[in-house]
C-alpha cells in the first residue's frame, strides 16, 4: 500500500456531525427518555401507509420519471398553491427528491460557482455548512441570538453580504431553535435578496408546524418566486421520515439543471414513498392538524416547565424543538447533556452541535409523548436544582 | 371542540396541573371549566377503556338488528325508549336501511343474551323481527386499537 490517502483531502477535512458522537453514547444506554429525536413520534397516518401498501400490491415498484411521478408533482403543485398561494408548473418547476437533504445538496451544486459565498444562519441543521462546502461554495455564517428569539434580521444580513455573495440559505421554522419569521421579517429579507440580486434557498420543511401564527412563506412575497428555490417535504408534518420524500420548487431553468444532477446521482426518488406522499398531500390535512394540536400542548407544557425551573427559554413558535439556555448554570452544553444522561437517564442534544452560537443551549425535541415529557421535565428540575446548589 | 375536552377524551386522567400547562392556563381555571362541562351535561362521565378480551371469565356481546313498526304519533321513539331502558342494552342507534334499530347487548353468557332476545326483546309490541350477531373479538374500540403494543424504534438521537 502506498502512503497516499484513500480519502479525498476535502472530504477528510469535513468534520463529523456533532450529533453523531452524542448519538453513539446515548445508543449504548438502555431505558433512556429521549428528547433528542429530530423526527415525529406519531405513526405515519394510516391512510398514507395503506396507500403505500396498495401501491406495492398493484406492482408500482419501478422507476418513476426522473422529476418524480406526475401524479405526485400535480399533488405538490396543488398543495403549494393551496397552502402558500403560489402556483408552480408541475412539468417544469417541481423536482421530487430523496428528502429535503438531497434537495439541499442538489440545489447548492446546481447554483454555486467555485468561491461563491452562501450566507446561512446558525444554530442550524447539521448538513448546511458541509453541503455548501462540498458544493464548492464559501459558507458565511450569521449567528442568530436569543435576544431576537433567533430570528434573522436584515441588519445581520447587510453586515454579512459581499460582492461575492450569491445565495441566502434559510430554515424557518428553524431546527434547532424553533424560531419563526413573521410577515415583516420575511418581507425585509425578501427585499434584501432583491436588492443584492441573491438567490434564496429556503428550507421550509416545518411550515405546517407553527403554533402562534400561520407560517409565512418566502414564495408568497411578490417577486420572490423568480429567485427562490423552495424546499419542502413529507418528513415532519406528515410523520413520514422513513419514506424519504422531499421536493424543490424552482424557476424552470434552475429546476431543469437540478434535475440533471438528480438524474445522474439518484435516478428517481423511491416509488413507494412517492405514492404515499401523493396520498398524504391530498388527504392528510386532518391528520396534520391533529398532530399540530398535540405538539402545541407539549410545547406549552415545556415552556411552563422551563419557566417554573427558572431556565430561560424563548418561546419556540415553530417546528418541534425548544431551545432553553443553561449557560448560567456553570456547565457547558455538552457537560449538561452528558451528566443529565448519565445521572438522570434523559437525552437532550447540546446546542453547539448545531453551530458554535448554540453553545450554552440545549435542543429538547417535543416529538415524544406527554408522559415522557412530564418525566423528563421532573428530572431536569432536580438536576438543575442540584447544579444551582453546587454553584452557590 | 374545546382543548380541555379534546385532552380529556384522549386521557381522562390527565391531571389539572398538566392540562393547565398544556393550554397555558391555571389548575383552578381548568377545574372550573371542567365542572361547568359536568354541570351542563357535556361531560357525562369518566371511565376506563378496558380490553374485555384480557379478562378471565366469559362476557358476551351481541349486535342486534331490530325492525320495528313505527307509530302514527311518535315514530320510533316510544318503542326505542322502551328497548333502551333494559340494562343489557349498552349502545343503541336508529339506523337507515334494512332495519331500524341497532343494539349492542351485553350479557354474562350466550344463553343470557339469547333469552333476552327471545323473551324480552322480540315479544315487545312493535318489534317486527330481530337479527342477532355475536361478537368474536375486539380489534378497535372508541378509536383505540386493542391488540399489539406500539414500540418506539426510532433512533434515540437524530438531527
Amino acid at each position: 500500500m502506498s502512503n497516499r490517502s484513500q480519502v479525498a483531502a476535502h472530504v477528510k477535512a469535513l468534520p463529523f456531525s456533532g450529533i453523531r458522537k452524542f448519538f453513539d453514547i446515548v445508543a449504548s444506554r438502555k431505558d433512556v427518555i429521549s428528547l433528542g429525536v429530530g423526527e415525529p413520534d406519531f405513526d405515519t397516518p394510516w391512510t398514507v401507509r395503506e396507500a403505500a401498501v396498495w401501491s406495492l400490491e398493484r406492482g408500482a415498484t419501478h422507476y418513476t420519471s426522473n422529476r418524480g411521478d406526475p401524479d405526485l408533482r400535480k399533488a405538490i403543485a396543488g398543495y403549494v398553491a393551496r397552502q402558500f398561494g403560489t402556483t408552480y408548473d408541475w412539468e417544469r418547476e417541481i423536482l421530487v427528491t430523496v428528502g429535503v437533504s438531497e434537495a439541499i445538496d442538489v440545489a447548492l451544486r446546481t447554483i454555486l460557482n467555485p468561491g461563491d459565498e452562501v450566507i446561512y444562519h446558525e444554530p442550524c441543521f447539521v448538513s448546511y455548512r458541509p453541503s455548501i462546502i462540498l458544493a464548492g461554495g464559501v459558507p458565511v455564517c450569521v449567528e442568530t441570538r436569543r435576544e431576537d428569539e433567533f430570528r434573522l434580521t436584515r441588519d445581520m444580513l447587510e453586515k454579512a453580504v459581499t460582492p461575492k455573495t450569491r445565495v441566502l440559505m434559510l430554515n424557518f421554522p428553524c431546527n434547532p431553535t424553533g424560531a419563526v419569521l413573521g410577515q415583516k421579517d420575511v418581507e425585509d429579507i425578501a427585499d434584501f435578496c432583491m436588492k443584492h440580486d441573491l438567490l434564496l434557498l429556503t428550507d421550509e420543511i416545518y411550515a405546517e408546524l407553527t403554533y402562534e401564527s400561520k407560517h409565512v412563506s418566502f414564495i408568497s412575497v411578490p417577486g420572490m418566486k423568480e429567485r427562490t428555490i423552495f424546499l419542502h417535504g413529507m418528513s415532519k408534518a406528515w410523520a413520514m421520515t422513513g419514506f424519504r420524500i422531499g421536493y424543490a420548487c424552482a424557476p424552470a431553468e434552475v429546476s431543469e439543471n437540478m434535475m440533471k444532477l438528480h438524474q445522474y446521482a439518484i435516478m428517481s426518488a423511491p416509488t413507494t414513498g412517492q405514492k404515499a406522499a401523493a396520498e398524504a398531500l391530498e388527504r392528510g390535512d386532518a391528520a396534520v392538524a391533529e398532530m399540530v394540536a398535540e405538539y402545541n400542548r407539549r410545547r406549552n407544557y415545556l415552556i411552563a416547565a422551563f419557566a417554573d425551573m427558572g431556565v430561560p427559554c424563548h418561546t419556540p413558535a415553530g417546528a418541534f424543538y425548544a431551545f432553553p439556555y443553561i449557560g448560567d448554570l456553570g456547565v457547558s452544553s455538552e457537560e449538561f447533556a452528558m451528566r443529565f444522561l448519565e445521572e438522570h437517564g434523559v437525552a437532550v442534544v447540546p446546542g453547539d452541535a448545531f453551530g458554535q452560537s448554540g453553545a450554552g443551549f440545549l435542543r429538547c425535541a417535543y416529538a415524544t409523548g406527554m408522559d415522557n415529557i412530564r418525566e423528563a421535565m421532573a428530572r431536569m428540575t432536580v438536576f438543575v436544582d442540584g447544579l444551582r446548589s453546587r454553584k452557590s | 371542540m374545546s382543548e380541555i375536552l379534546d385532552i380529556l377524551k384522549k386521557n381522562a386522567r390527565t391531571s389539572l396541573e398538566d392540562i393547565a400547562r398544556m393550554i397555558r392556563s391555571t389548575p383552578e381555571e381548568v377545574a372550573e371549566r371542567i365542572e361547568a362541562y359536568e354541570k351542563a351535561g357535556t361531560i357525562r362521565g369518566y371511565r376506563a377503556l378496558v380490553n374485555e378480551d384480557h379478562l378471565p371469565g366469559e362476557r358476551v356481546t351481541a349486535v342486534i338488528e331490530v325492525k320495528v313498526q313505527p307509530e302514527r304519533e311518535g315514530g320510533f321513539d316510544r318503542v326505542a325508549r322502551r328497548i333502551s331502558g333494559f340494562p343489557e342494552v349498552v349502545n343503541m342507534y336508529l339506523m337507515s336501511g334494512k332495519y331500524d334499530l341497532l343494539l349492542f347487548v351485553e350479557g354474562g353468557t350466550l344463553r343470557e343474551v339469547a333469552s333476552f332476545v327471545s323473551e324480552r326483546l322480540s315479544t315487545l309490541d312493535g318489534v317486527l323481527s330481530t337479527g342477532t350477531h355475536f361478537m368474536l373479538k375486539t380489534y378497535k374500540q372508541d378509536g383505540v386499537l386493542m391488540d399489539g403494543d406500539k414500540v418506539d424504534d426510532r433512533l434515540q438521537v437524530s438531527p
